[in-house]
């Protein structure tokens, strides 16, 4: 990793305890627990089929959910309802959602963008640009650059850039990351830079290595959170194996990009 | 009675908004009236799903906003009649320039927050005589695209209320139904009038007249190479 991800782990977030009450199910049967609490630095897998209740549940925190969303969830922030302006107002508001949209519509150029952005926090510009965007970088394979326009980045790079917006620019102490593994991006580098900043992170993925990641996983279904899993280092050596073997394809997806025949004999799995 | 404009763009999703209000209203307390140009079915599918009094208005070779204008004091007698508390109309939001809010009302502005980030610069005066912008899609979005595009709202506006919402969905709701529950009910029905000013008045070509150049107009007309020069008279 390189030392500039070390920079935006300094400084200090504020930190809150996030509770989920539970809801119910798309029967309207209520849901298997009794409260959630996510604590600061807590990485999250939010795991389930197509059509599971993954995304309702990222959305709930997210627009903090007082039982008036399809899901009849409430959201509290260190153990009640959160005030207003958490919702309302968009720079005391501590979490950020990147969406499974990989495109955004901005007509405007990175730069331009960015410098927004960081008018509408009331931020002073200083070096955050250069730093978003060299934080981005480390997160993709395609360099993003100050002059480009936002709409004609790749889904990678739109994410990456968006992912280090989060935790520069807009520096919020809750990140939730709904399909991460869509957009060609440097997975295990995003979710390092997030643990060393003391991130709290909710990703919503279908990707082995990223629900090995995390340090627990929500089991979704029908709509209801349906399990709460926590390996507790029970999974360590599948870790290894996974991570060995996303390296290893990693490396092919590289040769082959290049342009390579992989003409070596390999023993059968 | 009570009565809320809401204006905005074609498929920002005025509808899906009001939809939500209704939802969240005593059943059967509002009337709906959908003002458009061409086409519009807003009206009966409101009244099937909801059970309410509603009707459209057609407004043709007319400026839409004009023939709201015109009929808001007889819709504002339809309701009373059909024994509504609120009156919701819905304006055709073709017109950029002007705006349908009067005093007495609440006027929602509703954009859809993937409607570019240049959209709420184009359509200040929607933005800016509304007492509530509305920006719906906010599930498309992400943290950082949201901001950014609040900040051009904030530009043509410092001090509307912003309500981010996934309107299919509902979520924000709750604050606009507090300022909804929080509107006052309309005091002397004679003095109402428009919060902005309507755009100047007529020329050759607003009264009918097709034929192309400078020639054959006269009235508030601009000439490309001459812009200042805004009125030609015969």
């Amino acid at each position: 990793m390189g030392k500039s991800l070390s920079s935006p782990g300094q400084r200090n977030l504020i930190m809150y305890t996030i509770t989920i009450l539970p809801g119910h199910d798309r029967n309207g049967d209520p849901e298997p627990f009794e409260a959630l609490h996510l604590r600061p630095g807590d990485t999250i897998a939010i795991v389930g089929p197509t059509g599971s209740g993954k995304s309702a549940f990222i959305n709930d925190i997210e627009v903090f959910a007082q039982g008036d969303t399809v899901t009849g969830r409430q959201i509290l922030v260190d153990g009640a309802p959160p005030p207003e302006r958490f919702v309302r107002d968009p720079s005391c508001k501590p979490v950020a959602l990147i969406t499974q949209t990989t495109k955004c519509l901005a007509d405007l150029t990175v730069q331009e963008f960015l410098s927004m952005h960081l008018r509408a926090r009331k931020i002073e510009e200083g070096d955050r640009i250069a730093e978003t965007i060299n934080l981005a970088n480390q997160f993709t394979g395609e360099p993003i650059r100050s002059g480009t326009r936002i709409s004609s980045l790749s889904g990678g790079q739109t994410r990456s850039l968006l992912i280090a917006d989060a935790v520069v620019i807009s520096h919020a102490p809750i990140i939730l990351l709904d399909e991460i593994e869509n957009a060609g991006i440097f997975r295990d580098r995003v979710i390092t830079c997030l643990k060393e900043s003391g991130t709290t992170v909710i990703f919503v993925t279908h990707d082995p290595l990223v629900s090995l990641l995390s340090d627990r996983r929500i089991v979704m279904g029908n709509g209801s959170v349906r399990a709460v899993l926590e390996p507790d280092g029970a999974e360590a050596s599948i870790l290894r194996q996974v991570t060995e073997m996303d390296n290893y394809l990693s490396s092919l997806r590289e040769r082959l990009r290049s342009g390579e025949i992989l003409s070596e004999q390999v023993a059968a799995i | 009675m009570k009565l809320i404009i809401v204006a905005g763009p074609p498929s920002a999703g005025k509808t899906a908004v009001i939809r939500q209000i209704l939802r969240n209203l005593p059943k059967r307390s509002a009337a709906y009236l959908k003002i458009d140009v061409i086409y519009a079915t807003e009206d009966e599918e409101i009244a099937a799903e909801f059970g309410i009094p509603a009707k459209k208005l057609i407004s043709g070779d007319l400026c839409p906003d004009h023939a709201g204008i015109m009929v808001t004091a007889d819709a504002l007698g339809w309701a009373e009649e059909e024994g509504a508390e609120y009156l919701i109309i819905e304006s055709a939001g073709l017109c950029l320039r002007c705006t349908p809010y009067t005093t007495q009302s609440l006027g929602i502005a509703v954009i859809s927050a993937i409607s570019g980030t240049h959209s709420p610069y184009k359509m200040a005066p929607m933005i800016a005589l509304a007492d509530i912008a509305v920006v719906t899609r906010v599930d498309l979005v992400s943290q950082a695209e949201k901001e950014v595009f609040r900040e051009g709202i904030r530009d043509v506006a410092p001090d509307v209320e912003i309500i981010e919402t996934n309107a299919i969905v509902g979520t924000g709701m709750r604050y606009l139904m507090q300022m909804i529950e929080g509107l006052e009910e309309i005091v002397e029905e004679s003095a109402i009038t428009l919060r902005g000013n309507p755009p100047l008045g007529v020329c050759t070509v607003c009264i009918g007249k097709k034929e192309i150049g400078w020639n054959h107009h006269f009235g508030v007309i601009r000439r490309l190479d001459d812009v200042e020069n805004l009125f030609r008279g015969e």
